[in-house]
């Protein structure tokens, strides 16, 4: 029928339903809008209440200076460096072993055998596991059975149980997005597998290990449950991995419940957690892009 | 042996028919599933041997399978012999690196390594122990001018390969398969996802390619089966798997064919 196109009841019907349409996406367009400018509105309220709140306390010496009066007074030096050394341990243990196992569940196994099946469903279930019960668990095992006590040891080896879960599927579900292409292509030019991984699947699956490593890391750095019975909560500059450390977050917990009138230096240290967040995140971002460049160029 | 007779090994006007690689039996099988059934085709040295027949024949199947990529895929199970030179690759003491550095590929989409245009070529150079930079350079240049790309990228070799257009890409494969040296080189459906003057540019680097490599191209389209083969095989899906049911020269397979399947799908009234 091509004369159907010139009745004007067609013609008139069109410009009834793209009116409608015009209005329907303004809807859609406008209710994204608001979701988006809430999300970022809840951001720069908790950021702006924490500035308005702690940002007086803030100083050079509150950075350089080891607390007194149980963190009433003084700074924080010795609980960054003792944050910082959890991390470190956490990440030093759980970024091998985890970039390990993703390679195996993604490369070396197929999705339905049993082994890679159980693997996965034991990673997701330790991914909803309270962080208390990493706690005593770490409490148990590395604090008595292996004779850590109270120390950075137990604690970031605690930290990488709880984050590995995490770091691994993430990890796995960016090598699984290489394309299939990629990998016939290579095969085809008799590549072999750890060249392939090396060449291909690893600078195309870096953005996702980064993502993957970032959430690991605010996962770790948010962590106060885990350390109660792991790291402890002492606020001497830490000598060694088995001396015990205070991490940044359970110092803004304790400052907060604990001790009358650390109100406000509270604010300042959560300060310097976002601080620190977001300095990390910079960092591993800037990492990805240099080690991407890197592998064009070469 | 029934099926070795429909397989007419005549003189084409092309060369002197030299096998360099054959299909022996081969079959294909994806789990429980049959794919591909008893395939016996011999190859021959400095021709194109065009694979035609209707979407789900196992052609691709059977080229992944002349080249031991198959073995990427863990469900697929091949069984037969092919012989390169007379050497069976199937069986499993055969180097693989090496026989898919003799039997290149080329893949129905343009796949680009995300890497520099030099570095597409040099990657896998590198890795077949071509160490010497100046070698390497030498051998990038002549396989970008062998394709006829060395013009258009030759002052933007450390840019992304996959910032070229879909032609200049699956040109730029070409050049990183023949960088090789390869002696034989698969192709599965090397135009389809070109357009129609990136596809010519294609067929006619394919005719170049010919007089060095042994080709082996699957296609779907007739018209360039019958520009660019020196041989034609006919699969078709008979009974849920795919089975030759005709090959020969390829003059001979689209004038004079044998069977009635080959007839119909040739003047294009079937598939």
């Amino acid at each position: 029928m091509p004369e159907a196109t010139s009745q004007p009841a067609v013609l008139f019907l069109s410009t009834g339903t793209q009116a409608r349409h015009a209005w329907r996406e303004a809807c859609v367009a406008g209710v994204l809008w608001s979701v988006a400018l809430c999300v970022v509105g809840l951001f720069a309220w908790m950021l702006g209440d924490l500035i308005l709140r702690g940002m007086h306390e803030l100083s050079f010496d509150f950075l350089f200076q080891p607390p007194e009066d149980a963190g009433r007074a003084g700074g924080i030096s010795t609980i960054l460096v003792g944050t910082l050394a959890l991390l470190g341990v956490a990440l030093g243990t759980a970024l091998p072993i985890g970039l390990g196992t993703a390679l195996l569940l993604a490369e070396g196994t197929r999705t339905d055998t049993p082994f890679g099946r159980f693997v996965r469903r034991s990673l997701d279930v330790l991914a909803g596991v309270p962080s208390i019960i990493f706690g005593l668990f770490g409490l148990a095992f590395f604090g008595q059975f292996l004779g850590w006590g109270w120390s950075i040891l137990s604690g970031g080896m605690t930290l990488a149980c709880m984050i590995l879960p995490l770091f691994v599927r993430t990890t796995e579900e960016s090598f699984r997005a290489v394309p299939l292409t990629l990998r016939q292509g290579a095969a085809a030019l008799g590549l072999s597998k750890s060249a392939q991984l090396w060449h291909l699947s690893l600078p195309g699956a870096a953005p996702g290990i980064t993502a993957g490593l970032i959430l690991s890391i605010g996962r770790a750095l948010a962590e106060t449950a885990a350390l109660l019975f792991t790291a402890g909560a002492a606020m001497r500059m830490p000598e060694s991995v088995f001396d015990s450390a205070r991490a940044l977050s359970y110092h803004i917990y304790l400052l907060a419940i604990e001790v009358p009138g650390g109100q406000d230096r509270a604010y300042a240290s959560a300060i310097v957690l976002v601080g620190l967040l977001l300095l990390i995140n910079g960092i591993a971002v800037l990492l990805t892009r240099q080690f991407k460049h890197r592998l064009v160029q070469l | 042996m029934t099926k070795i007779n429909r397989v007419r090994i005549e003189k084409s006007d092309c060369c002197v028919a030299v096998t360099k690689l054959e299909a022996q039996a081969v079959a294909v099988r994806y789990q429980d599933r049959l794919a591909l059934h008893d395939i016996s085709l011999p190859l021959h040295k400095g021709c194109v041997t065009a694979i035609i027949g209707p979407s789900g024949c196992g052609k691709s199947s059977f080229l992944m399978a002349l080249n031991r990529l198959l073995d990427l895929v863990p469900e697929a199970h091949v069984s037969g012999k092919v012989l390169l030179d007379g050497e069976d690759i199937l069986e499993s003491s055969i180097n693989v690196t090496t026989i898919r550095r003799r039997i290149g590929m080329i893949f129905q989409k343009p796949n680009p390594f995300p890497l520099s245009i030099e570095r597409n070529i040099a990657l896998a150079l590198g890795h077949h122990g071509i160490t010497d930079p100046a070698v390497r350079t030498d051998v990038v240049e002549h396989s970008l001018q062998a394709v006829g790309l060395w013009d258009e990228v030759k002052d933007k070799l450390d840019t992304s390969g996959v910032t070229l257009s879909g032609g200049q890409q699956q040109r730029l494969c070409i050049a990183r398969a023949i960088a090789l040296q390869p002696e034989v080189l698969l192709m599965d459906e090397p135009c389809s996802a070109l357009d129609p003057r990136s596809s010519a540019q294609i067929e006619e680097l394919i005719r170049e390619l010919a007089q060095h490599f042994t080709v082996v191209i699957v296609t779907h389209n007739l018209q360039q089966a019958r520009r660019l083969s020196d041989y034609a095989a006919l699969f078709w899906n008979t009974n849920g798997y795919g089975e030759l049911i005709e090959a020969g020269p390829t003059n001979v397979l689209f004038a004079d064919p044998q069977r009635e399947e080959t007839r119909e799908y040739t003047q294009g009234t079937v598939g």
